[in-house]
């Protein structure tokens, strides 16, 4: 037996292989459920109506994929230059502190404040990615390192600051930081839910970065550095300008979520507001074979698991802790199945 | 004779591609037999099925009168085949020594014999006339060594049926005539050899027969003594093919000029370098490999910059003008390596034509795709690349239709200069002959071109004036007409005299 690399790679199995490795995933984690001495049919039952059974619950799940979108977004354009960030989570939190920080006091008229602190969180993870990214242009630093250590850097620094200066006085010793302005709330989609306007906003980016990735020059760009660096330097394609777009780009999807996610959601930040957001983003384009519309779909399996998995907790007494295990699975499995759409078995 | 290997009917499918369609062959003892034929016709294939590294999907091997089992390398070595790959397989962190002996020793052993090992070495060595200092580290070896020692390596597992394959292909025209002067001892000292190769002229000095294939078939088997390299080269191609003839340039006013162009870096870089391309003729660059070539490939690339002197084109400065800026400036370049620095093997034929001029392509920030895909259209059929649509991924293209793509995109935009960098290494017979076509008919259309070139025959068929590169110095420029192979090999040694009318 051997691998032996397709020529051509049929459009039917790019689509299935990540159906596959759900599939997969979910039938190894059944074995770890029963081992829970839970039926995985009954669990598994349970946590599709947790995430979908209701009207509740499918907001429920849309509010939760909404950030994964966004950060799933950010993997897949920094993993399609080769560029390996690692460090969704801390430019999600840096653009969730800085949005509240800002967001907090300033005196802009609604829609043109909820404008200007989505763009300061984006600058704000752009600008963390840039560093990284200089460093390893500049001195060939491993900057799986240096943004997957720059996460806790800036968890503890967000700690720091809600404990001080942006200490929320109304919270009664609640670690959390200053509310935004309600001026500065996104909208809700549908009324008395958690689901907001940032769902709109996601899949614009899905769309735009689509776009830019597939149609423009600089996408084409980028595709060339990453998969030759060398043909695309003698085809005269600047590559540290080309990376560092990469990097901005990246670290704003990124920094968009955090900022998303406070306007949206949380309206302060805390140290707990991401349940992993931005690792859970690498799952997510990585299912997605970093292809920006497929990243939606993945965003909404992974938000389906992470919500459903509460609701089967509740129901069947299961730790709700499956759905990382699943959620960690499905990656697994997923790089397994890009093995096979690009090779093929031969005895 | 006795037979030592016989292959029988070998067939080996990849996909839809039929590698070796049953082909036979036999060896006989203390004979040297060549494994004639283009690239992709399926000579390194069977020989892979032979060392085991493919298992046939039908056929046998027999060596030694024995049945070969399929797939296993560890049965080639130990019935005595020995396999010399083109890419060394060798750890150049490891001094020769123990390179010869890795992986032929148990693994449970505790301590190595290494004194035993040696003297076995030294003898093989002694033997056979092939020097090597056992603890030099394989890394500071030159290429001729390093295959040397591959060589020994076979011979230290006790092979009496040596495979090589290519093995001229890495070295400079001198080491490949030893290393054939080397083989013939060897048989001598009983071996039995397989070369494989696509240079007939290797194929008529060294061989005693010859077995050509083509399109994965064994199309004749030939006694090299009663064989021409004409039949040789129509068997192998399957029609006649025949390079194009140069004819008189029209030389016109200098176009690319260098004026004591130095370069250092980490390989050979440019000593103070000077030439003159004039509009209408090509100046050919010939040289050991290894001896500046890479550095004035990318110097004309605009991947580097000199460090000191000029170097103008149509008498504007472009030294330090980036790809981009050159390639605005009137200048085109086929790479030394295509696959490393030619094109993006998983991009489509379209975008690797448009890649290097994408501004030409380009509204608002966006690809012009109908356009680019159309002007990939045009290049497929002006430049007759086969086997292909706009949307093809590139790699799916063989080396000849790949450089095709690569001229073609160069010479589209009617280039004032051509930088022409190993442009047929590695190709077979009918796309050279395609290469040099296109590259004269763009010299008569006014082009200038610098060519570098290690195969001599090329240099001389193609260029009006030669200049050698040695340790990066440039000689002065002889016209072809007055060069000569003994000429030839001084200029390359690094012995040229006086300027010289050209």
């Amino acid at each position: 037996m051997r691998l032996e690399r397709r020529d051509d790679v049929p459009l039917g199995l790019i689509a299935t292989a990540p159906i596959a490795a759900i599939v997969a995933a979910l039938i190894l984690a059944a074995g770890l459920i029963a081992a829970a001495g839970v039926n995985p049919g009954v669990a598994y039952g349970e946590m599709l109506r947790g995430a979908l059974g209701s009207r509740l619950a499918v907001t429920e799940m849309l509010t939760r994929a909404t950030p994964l979108i966004l950060t799933g977004l950010a993997a897949a354009t920094a993993f399609r230059a080769r560029l390996w960030n690692i460090g969704g989570e801390g430019q999600f939190y840096l653009g969730a502190l800085v949005t509240a920080w800002i967001g907090h006091n300033l005196g802009l008229p609604g829609p043109v404040g909820i404008a200007v602190l989505l763009i300061v969180g984006m600058a704000a993870g752009a600008t963390l990615l840039a560093g990284p990214t200089a460093l390893r242009l500049r001195f060939g630093i491993d900057e799986v390192v240096t943004t997957l250590l720059l996460n806790f850097i800036v968890i503890l620094f967000v700690g720091m600051m809600i404990e001080g200066p942006l200490r929320d006085p109304l919270a009664f010793g609640w670690p959390q930081s200053v509310p935004v302005d309600g001026d500065f709330r996104l909208p809700d989609l549908v009324p008395r839910t958690r689901l907001h306007f940032g769902l709109i906003l996601a899949i614009a980016a899905a769309g735009l970065t689509w776009l830019i990735l597939a149609r423009s020059v600089f996408g084409m760009e980028t595709r060339a550095a990453g998969l030759n660096p060398d043909a695309a330097q003698f085809a005269g394609i600047p590559l540290p300008r080309t990376l560092m777009g990469v990097a901005c780009l990246s670290g704003a999807l990124a920094g968009l979520a955090g900022s998303v996610e406070v306007l949206g959601v949380t309206g302060g930040v805390t140290t707990t507001m991401s349940p992993g957001f931005g690792y859970a983003g690498i799952v997510v384009a990585m299912l997605a074979g970093l292809h920006p519309m497929g990243v939606v779909a993945a965003a909404v399996f992974v938000a389906t698991v992470f919500v459903g998995a509460d609701a089967m907790s509740r129901a069947t007494g299961t730790p709700s802790f499956i759905a990382d295990v699943i959620v960690a699975l499905s990656l697994l499995t997923m790089l397994v199945a890009l093995l096979f759409t690009t090779y093929r078995l031969r005895k | 004779m006795s037979v030592v290997l016989e292959l029988d009917r070998i067939t080996k499918r990849f996909g839809a591609l039929v590698a070796n369609d049953a082909i036979s062959l036999q060896l006989a003892k203390g004979e040297c037999l060549a494994l004639l034929g283009e690239n992709g016709a399926g000579k390194t294939t069977l020989m892979n099925i032979l060392f085991g590294h493919y298992a046939a999907d039908e056929g046998a091997v027999q060596v030694f009168g024995k049945p070969l089992p399929s797939g296993r390398p560890r049965a080639a070595i130990d019935a005595g085949v020995g396999m010399v790959h083109q890419h060394f397989t060798l750890a150049s962190n490891l001094n020769v020594l123990d390179n010869v002996i890795l992986g032929s020793e148990p693994l449970g052993k505790v301590k190595s014999d290494r004194s035993g090992a040696r003297s076995k070495l030294v003898e093989l060595s002694d033997t056979f006339g092939l020097p090597v200092d056992p603890e030099a580290r394989v890394g500071a070896l030159s290429v001729g060594e390093k295959q040397r020692v591959e060589i020994l390596k076979a011979l230290y597992r006790d092979a009496r049926i040596l495979i090589l394959d290519e093995p001229t292909a890495v070295l400079a025209r001198p080491e490949a005539e030893r290393l054939f002067e080397t083989l013939r001892g060897m048989i001598k000292g009983g071996l039995s050899l397989i070369f494989i190769s696509h240079k007939l002229h290797e194929v008529m000095a060294a061989s005693d027969r010859v077995a050509v294939l083509r399109g994965g078939k064994k199309v004749a088997e030939r006694v090299t003594a009663d064989t021409s390299p004409a039949e040789l080269a129509e068997l192998m191609v399957g029609h006649k093919v025949a390079r194009p003839k140069r004819t008189e340039a029209k030389q016109g006013a200098p176009v690319l000029v260098a004026k004591n162009v130095t370069v250092s870096g980490a390989a050979t870089g440019l000593d103070a370098a000077s030439f003159t391309v004039h509009e209408g003729e090509i100046l050919g660059i010939v040289g050991v490999s290894g001896n500046g070539q890479s550095t004035l490939g990318a110097l004309l690339s605009g991947l580097i910059r000199p460090e000191a002197g000029q170097l103008t084109l149509n008498g504007a400065e472009v030294a330090g003008l980036g790809p981009r800026g050159l390639i605005a400036a009137g200048a085109a370049r086929i790479p030394e390596d295509r696959h490393a620095q030619g094109v993006v093997g998983e991009m489509t034929i379209w975008e690797n034509a448009v890649l290097e001029r994408l501004g030409r392509f380009t509204r608002r920030g966006f690809v012009k795709r109908a356009a680019a895909q159309a002007h990939a259209n045009h290049l497929i059929e002006r430049f007759d690349i086969r086997g292909a649509a706009p949307d093809t991924r590139i790699r799916l293209l063989s080396g000849g239709n790949m450089q095709k793509l690569i001229l073609g995109r160069s010479l589209a935009a009617a280039p004032a200069f051509i930088l022409a960098n190993q442009p047929t290494r590695g190709l077979d017979e009918g796309a050279v002959a395609a290469v040099h076509t296109e590259l004269l008919a763009a010299r008569d259309k006014g082009a200038a071109i610098l060519l570098i070139s290690e195969e001599l025959e090329e240099a001389v068929a193609l260029a009006d004036r030669i200049q050698a590169i040695v340790n990066g110095k440039l000689s002065q420029p002889i016209a072809t007409e007055t060069a000569n192979a003994q000429r030839l090999g001084l200029m390359m040694a690094g012995m040229w005299d006086a300027p010289d009318a050209a």
